[in-house]
């Protein structure tokens, strides 16, 4: 996983509440059997017709927002299935950043593991950033992991909140599982004490 | 000791470590793995030289792309969702994990099988990387849908690192009314509470309307906790739950049974236990209820209308006018005016033995309406078997539906089950989303019961008019 310290970038504004993974990515790419090349269909049927055409209203596909590497979204994104070929697939487009109001709460746990970091904000927060990610290319928006704040490209600066075991991980780009084998001996007791309490499972 | 809750009680019973902040690494009992969210997770196995810890605890079925045609045992014709399956059957060899191939009676979708085949039970924790994993708290188990580097994560360590939700008890008092079902109640809820409502919490069901549902009922409520926003939903065990566990292939016998027996009766929420918000609703206020846009909170009875987007507020303004766009719709129009091209009876949500026997009753010496395209997909080979036996499936074919094998199916439209443009589905699953059945495709949630009704009159009805005709 790569690290995730500071982030200067051009942020796409979707004020739309409830986006849903299936928007994100719809499920006929859900057949791979890889994490990589998901980028090309993100938001596949809000950014393409059938016969694959771009749409141009579709905010990604405005020149101003094709190399966006934060969304400013509307509440409760990220709502409906586990999968995480979501975060993927925005990693993938290159966005390392997602600030909103709400996140769902798998997608957004999907999201630490993969480098990517979910901001949640207080609404009035959010709506300066939307508007300052309507400006265009010219808008850059800076987050820093360190220090917990986020800036608009007038200089407005706000704190967020961040687990600070996920904070650890996501600055130096740790695997979980690695810090999870190093407490073998936890499971391993724990196995044999439930195997004494609990002898169905 | 200070009175817990359910949740509580299981999580208290699964922590193998606790960090200074709260971060809990949590022991999983049971873990259930399908085909599309888990190639990914063995191939980080084999890339760092890992094994599953505990193989015997982890139980794989295909389920999400496989046709429900006969001959898919031999061949998919599509390549991807081939791939997907040949290497799920792969990797449950070469992890040595318990398996349940498309050849097999017992294959169904996953949150079928496990309870059918009693690998869930009370007080367990459970883990699947699918977001319906919600369904398995119908048995007071600890469940929720996982992401793949957590699926991962359990494979390679049989635990995750979670912190701890809040909790939440939704109650619905008194009894249901006639033609009122689970899948009224849970949808009901989250028209209540909306779709972000429940986040950050588990939900505990309770209530006289709660405790009078069957098993299947009850994982119907759960299987929605998600669709609210929550982690997870938990109902706690009762003699129905036993009774319902008791002699499946995997649930505990003799000895083991009793000692089984002896702790689930000690889950309940204990008396002042304290809850973070509750929720309360009485049961016969519910309605049998569709949905008209596309998020699974646009719910109204089937008396409503189509709701004008300006009555919302804030964001949901915008959402409601893009709804009603895509779902083809006009504020006033009355929903019993909707009508319906297809009708899909089936998934986790509404795919067992108890939702057939209610869509069957509907069915029963009638025809579906000319032009309809009806399915029914049951849960798992053993459900459609089943239902051969009680000869609900002869009442299915005769009124004109397709008899499928089991599978997801038309629920997320991974396999050729899907809808067209513009094609307007009732569907008796659990996500209207944009998208979700077909590019275009328009969705409407309702009970299987109600699904039935639609099949017939060929438009959204209120299944109690049914009901008035054979009393
Ligand atoms: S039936 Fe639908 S909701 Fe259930 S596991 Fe399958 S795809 Fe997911």
């Amino acid at each position: 996983m790569d690290k995730f310290t500071t982030l200067t970038g051009i942020a796409a504004p979707m004020p739309l509440v409830n986006i849903d993974t299936d928007m994100i990515i719809p499920k006929q790419f859900l057949k791979t059997i890889q994490r990589s090349g998901l980028g090309k269909n993100l938001f596949d049927e809000m950014r393409y017709t059938q016969d694959g055409a771009e749409i141009p209203d579709f905010v990604l596909n405005q020149p101003a927002y094709r190399k966006a590497e934060i969304l400013v979204a509307g509440d409760n994104f990220g709502c409906g299935s586990s999968r995480e070929h979501a975060p993927w697939a925005l990693l993938d487009f290159g966005i390392r950043c997602v600030i909103s109001t709400s996140f769902a709460d798998i997608f957004f746990n999907n999201c630490f593991k993969n480098g990517i970091l979910p901001i949640v904000l207080p609404q009035d927060q959010v709506a300066v950033l939307m508007e300052d990610a309507k400006k265009g290319a010219n808008a850059r928006i800076t987050v820093d992991l360190e220090a917990q704040t986020v800036t608009s490209s007038d200089g407005q600066s706000f704190h967020f909140d961040v687990d600070p075991f996920r904070k650890h991980c996501l600055l130096n780009g740790l695997d979980d599982i690695g810090l999870t084998l190093e407490k073998a001996a936890s499971i391993d007791a724990y196995e044999k004490t439930a195997a004494t309490v609990r002898p169905w499972v | 000791m200070s009175p817990k809750t359910l949740y509580d009680k299981i999580w208290d019973a699964h922590v193998v470590h606790e960090a200074e902040d709260g971060t809990c690494l949590l022991y999983i009992d049971r873990h259930l793995v399908h085909e599309v969210t888990s190639p990914q997770a063995f191939e980080g196995l084999r890339m760092t030289g890992r094994k599953v810890r505990a193989p015997e605890k982890t139980i794989a079925v295909p389920d999400h792309n496989v046709p429900t045609t006969p001959g898919r045992d031999k061949h998919i014709d599509n390549e991807e969702s081939r791939i997907q399956v040949e290497a799920l059957d792969k990797n449950a060899k070469d992890f040595g994990i318990n398996y349940y191939p498309v050849s097999d009676i017992r294959q169904g979708i996953v949150h079928i099988v496990g309870p059918e085949q009693g690998w869930t039970l009370p007080g367990m924790t459970v883990v699947c990387g699918d977001s319906h994993t919600a369904t398995h708290g119908a048995f007071g188990a600890l469940a929720h849908g996982i992401g793949t580097s957590e699926v991962e994560h359990v494979l390679a360590t049989q635990t995750l690192i979670q912190k701890k939700s809040k909790n939440m008890k939704v109650e619905i008092t008194g009894s249901l009314r006639p033609g009122v079902t689970a899948k009224d109640i849970t949808l009901s809820v989250i028209g209540e509470t909306g779709t972000a409502g429940g986040t950050g919490y588990v939900i505990e069901y309770c209530g006289q309307a709660i405790r009078e549902l069957s098993m299947e009922g009850r994982m119907t409520v759960c299987n929605m906790a998600i669709e609210g926003g929550a982690r997870a939903g938990l109902i706690a065990p009762d003699e129905k739950t036993f009774a319902y566990v008791m002699g499946r292939p995997h649930a505990p016998k003799g000895a083991k049974w009793e000692a089984a027996l002896a702790w689930w009766k000690t889950l309940y929420s204990d008396e002042g236990a304290h809850f973070d918000k509750v929720v309360t609703i009485r049961g016969e206020d519910i309605a049998p209820v569709v949905t008209w846009g596309t998020s699974p909170e646009d719910v109204l009875p089937i008396t409503g209308v189509v709701p004008d987007p300006e009555s919302f507020t804030g964001g949901k303004v915008e959402a409601a006018r893009r709804s009603l766009d895509y779902m083809g719709l006009k504020p006033g129009q009355k929903l019993t005016d909707i009508k319906i091209d297809t009708v899909f009876i089936g998934s986790c949500t509404n795919g067992r033995i108890e939702d057939l026997r209610a869509a069957a009753a509907i069915l029963k010496g009638k025809k579906i309406k000319d032009g309809m395209r009806a399915m029914v997909v049951p849960g798992s080979g053993l459900v459609r078997a089943q239902a051969e036996e009680e000869g609900l499936a002869q009442i299915f074919i005769d009124a004109g539906f397709e008899w499928r094998l089991a599978g997801c199916s038309m629920c997320l439209a991974m396999n050729p089950d899907q809808l067209s443009p513009g094609e307007r589905c009732a569907a008796t699953s659990n996500r209207n989303f944009e998208g979700r059945q077909g590019r275009g495709g328009r969705t409407h949630l309702l009970s299987p019961a109600m699904a039935a009704a639609a099949a017939v009159t060929g438009h959204l009805t209120d299944v109690r008019e049914f009901m008035a005709e054979t009393v």
